[in-house]
């Protein structure tokens, strides 16, 4: 079972990274739909599948009994969720926003925060730059 | 034995106060010369052999070590007796000039750095007095920091030693291994065994390279000229009586350890010979009377070094002598060639006329130093170069003949520097020059007349001095006091063959002079343009550099990242061997298999689908897989916070793609698809990797165990993972739902913001 959940892992991750590198702001945003649900795969493999019984102690009972899953690795992923959730629509809105702002959406030509050139090589220019008061 | 460590750590306290002082009352920057005659009349009565050590990193073995032998003393003598003279003169030079207070100020840094140089016993805390001075040396050439040329010139000098000196810090670090100590005086007690180390080629040459740039040798010589755009005070005293003779102190304090090799002696002795004849080829080439003085102590510098090499006590007490000497004329004539300038106007040789009438003292100051530049009998000078060609025939080979024309050359130079300016006719634009006030000339005067004084009377300084200081060179006593005839009637002969055929070059040096400014070859090829090459060669690859890896992409920075981080641990993780499988654990069961199908299929398609929407519904076709498999794990909380999330994404994605153009396609061309999938393939077999390695390591349940016993008794709670969110990790919730908060707040202010496409 932990290797079928690493394989998985696996997979999606790969899938993930193929759609983050797209060329498309709301693909972009479905690769970090499958990234978040790669990472929590993960964290449930990592916590081990020793039972498959929901964690809850029994009526009458002080302490979780031997079959159940492991509880903790579940809470750390319920967190993660609602997180992968949080950035998932704040990306979807920003995606929205730079459409508005730079109509597109092709990631290569948002280059506005770039260097648009960097200064030139040659040698007259560094003279001319280095002779400037 | 508190009076040793003073002397630099005094001077050093100085720095901050002369800089704060001299701001609020400038009137107050002659007086600032008491400091460093205070200091010189300490160093004189401080006994021979004083030590100090106070341990300053003790875990590496760094000491505040100081020490007064006969070597340091000259050079602690120079430096603050040079140096009260030129704080007079700078206060003078500078007077009225608004920073004047900050040149001071570094002026006094330096000093205190030259001093702990000189007097420090350990390596390292030499080391660190040393890059001291070379920082002092950039902001004092970079003073005037308006003019490019200054600041070039300040940027190239400190690129030279500060290279140079790197080199330096391995050489020690590897001496210091070498010899367990980092205490110079324990180094020197080894005497010789030390040669004989394994590593001792590496520290010889390390050292020495670190040594070369400072004190300006061929091909680290061309640094040294440029730093003539300083302030004539700066000159005079970093640039030709101490700061430059660094190179040469470490070379010869470090001498009686590695006299013994081959290497020392090739090297000292080759170096320093191309060093003089460079330097008297291109002093006899310029015109400027800075520059020209400038080349003249690459000149004196390659002796020093050549002189250090051989080993002899004659050579010993040569180079000490010369040391001494080249020092008093040189420091005089460049604070002369300060007050041609700004008395005249120019620093041009062929300009310069008949100054003398006009200024008297000036030219008799400058006679003075002339002469002893020249080795007239009665100056010190005069011993110096009978010393020198003593020891200088006595290496037959390149070395006589080397000599001959050097000094030639020397001549030359002292004739048109001291000499040339003054005679003749008096010059058009000389019209306002007079001799100046008597702060600028008293130093002049004083280190003139004492090449006189010094020749006159040997026995001043013979004993107290020169013999101690060329002993600490060669490592034993030289027995030899100055004063005593060395050279035969040969060295005779060539003494007045230098001098004649100086004198016949100084003749002919108008005619010489535009000849050898022809040769443009030499600057053209020489090191100085390498330099320039270089530097423009360091900014071209930068900037090939960063435009390659910041080329503005940002799906290339996402690829080179992951390709890095995965790539990287795959790596680790292989050569660490680390490859493992997980333990046995319970076999998936069907319905567990079917929805990895179905996730399979649903991460496939999302990639593999041209339509957006079609996308949408694959990668919720995952969301809901994983949902299921959530459930099938026990999971049940997770599985339905996750179709809820699950579903507000998608409406959401909706929500928002119907305000984007929908149709528009991911616009990666076929082999940017490949190389993408290619990517992706490898970061997930390598993320797959590193699970299943994680997973083969034996599992510890005790924080599960311990939570699944805790939570009835001691949260009142039966669902253990609702308990560990709201009870045992609810700080970690809190978060959550402030990072939630924070993304629907960013959220919010972009949806107001009204933004026109294009």
């Amino acid at each position: 079972m932990e290797t079928l959940l690493a394989l998985l892992f696996g997979l999606l991750l790969a899938a993930a990274c193929y759609m983050l590198l797209a060329r498309s702001l709301p693909r972009v945003i479905l690769g970090l739909m499958l990234l978040g649900n790669a990472a929590n795969l993960s964290i449930i493999a990592a916590g081990r599948v020793a039972g498959t019984a929901p964690p809850l102690v029994e009526r009458g009972a002080q302490a979780l009994a031997a079959g159940a899953s492991n509880p903790l690795p579940q809470a750390l992923v319920l967190t993660a969720i609602v997180i992968s959730f949080a950035l998932t629509a704040f990306v979807m809105v920003l995606a929205w926003a730079t459409w508005r702002a730079e109509g597109t959406l092709d990631p290569e030509t948002l280059r506005r925060a770039e260097p648009p050139a960097l200064p030139s090589t040659d040698k007259e220019a560094a003279a001319e730059a280095e002779a400037r008061p | 034995m508190l009076a040793l460590p003073a002397i630099p750590l005094l001077a050093l306290a100085c720095v901050p106060l002369v800089g704060w002082g001299l701001r609020r009352a400038p009137v107050m920057a002659p007086w600032l010369a008491a400091l460093p005659a205070a200091l010189f009349l300490l160093v004189l009565t401080t006994p021979d052999g004083a030590m100090f050590s106070l341990p300053w990193i003790p875990t590496l073995g760094v000491e505040l070590a100081f020490r007064l032998d006969g070597l340091s003393r000259l050079f602690a003598l120079l430096i603050a007796g040079i140096g009260a003279g030129v704080f007079l003169y700078a206060a003078a030079y500078l007077e009225g000039h608004p920073l004047l207070h900050r040149f001071l100020a570094v002026l006094t840094l330096f000093m205190a750095a030259m001093l702990g140089a000189v007097l420090a016993d350990d390596l390292l805390l030499l080391f660190a007095f040393w890059e001291l001075t070379s920082l002092a040396s950039f902001m004092l050439i970079g003073f005037d920091a308006h003019r490019a040329e200054a600041r070039r010139a300040a940027q190239q000098g400190l690129m030279v030693t500060v290279a140079g000196g790197l080199a330096m810090l391995a050489g020690l670090l590897l001496l210091g291994d070498a010899a367990g100590t980092f205490r110079i005086s324990a180094i020197l007690a080894q005497g010789s065994t030390l040669a004989a180390h394994p590593a001792a080629p590496w520290i010889v040459v390390l050292i020495a390279i670190g040594c070369f740039a400072k004190s300006a040798q061929w091909p680290l010589h061309f640094w040294l000229p440029n730093a003539m755009v300083a302030p004539s005070p700066v000159s005079a005293y970093l640039h030709s009586a101490t700061m430059v003779k660094l190179g040469v102190y470490l070379l010869a304090r470090l001498n009686p350890a590695f006299e013994a090799l081959a290497l020392w002696q090739g090297l000292l002795i080759g170096v320093g010979t191309a060093t003089m004849l460079a330097g008297a080829v291109l002093a006899l080439r310029e015109r400027d009377l800075k520059r020209k003085l400038a080349w003249s102590t690459v000149v004196a510098l390659g002796t020093l070094v050549a002189l250090i090499g051989i080993e002899d006590p004659l050579a010993a007490t040569a180079a000490v002598v010369f040391l001494l000497v080249h020092a008093l004329y040189k420091a005089s004539l460049f604070l002369i060639a300060g007050i041609v300038d700004k008395k005249a106007g120019t620093r041009d040789a062929m300009q310069l006329r008949g100054l003398g009438r006009r200024m008297p003292i000036t030219a008799a100051a400058a006679l003075l130093a002339g002469l002893s530049m020249a080795g007239a009998p009665g100056f010190i000078g005069a011993f110096a170069k009978d010393l020198l060609f003593t020891v200088q025939l006595g290496v037959p080979r390149l070395l006589p003949a080397v000599a001959l024309l050097v000094n030639a050359a020397m001549v030359v130079v002292a004739g048109v520097v001291a000499a040339r300016p003054f005679m003749g006719k008096p010059m058009e634009t000389g019209g306002v020059a007079k001799d100046p006030a008597v702060a600028l000339l008293v130093a002049p005067i004083v280190l003139a007349t004492l090449g006189l004084v010094f020749g006159m009377a040997p026995h001043l300084i013979s004993a107290a001095i020169i013999e101690p200081a060329a002993g600490a060179i060669l490592g034993r006593p030289t027995g030899i006091a100055l004063g005593e005839k060395q050279g035969g009637t040969v060295v005779m002969t060539m003494s007045f063959a230098a001098l004649g055929l100086g004198l016949l070059m100084f003749l002919g040096w108008r005619r010489l002079q535009p000849t050898l400014a022809g040769q443009t070859w030499l600057d053209t090829y020489g090191p100085d343009a390498g330099y320039g090459r270089a530097m423009r060669a360091v900014s071209a690859v930068a900037v090939a550099l960063t435009r390659r890896v910041q080329g503005g992409s940002l799906r290339g920075y996402l690829a080179a990242n992951l390709a890095l981080v995965f790539a990287g641990a795959a790596l680790v993780l292989v050569a660490r061997g680390g490859l493992a499988l997980p333990l046995p654990g319970p076999w998936a069961g069907p319905a567990q298999l079917a929805l990895a199908a179905v996730i399979l299929a649903g991460a496939l398609a999302a990639c593999r689908l041209r339509a957006l929407f079609g996308q949408v519904m694959a990668a919720a076709l995952v969301g809901f897989g994983v949902g299921i498999l959530f459930l099938t794990l026990g999971a049940a909380d997770l599985a339905f916070t996750q179709f809820t999330v699950e579903i507000l994404a998608i409406v959401l994605l909706v929500a928002i793609l119907a305000r984007l153009p929908f149709h528009a396609p991911d616009a990666r061309r076929a082999p940017e698809r490949r190389r993408d999938a290619l990517l992706a393939a490898g970061v997930g077999a390598a993320g797959t990797a590193i699970l299943l390695a994680v997973l083969s390591v034996p599992f510890d349940p005790f924080i599960t165990e311990w939570m699944g016993k805790a939570a009835v008794p001691e949260a009142k709670g039966r669902n253990v993972v609702n308990v560990i969110i709201v009870d045992f990790r609810a700080l970690d919730t809190l978060g959550e739902i402030a990072v939630l908060l924070i993304a629907a707040l960013a959220a919010t202010v972009l949806l107001r913001r009204t933004g026109k496409p294009g």
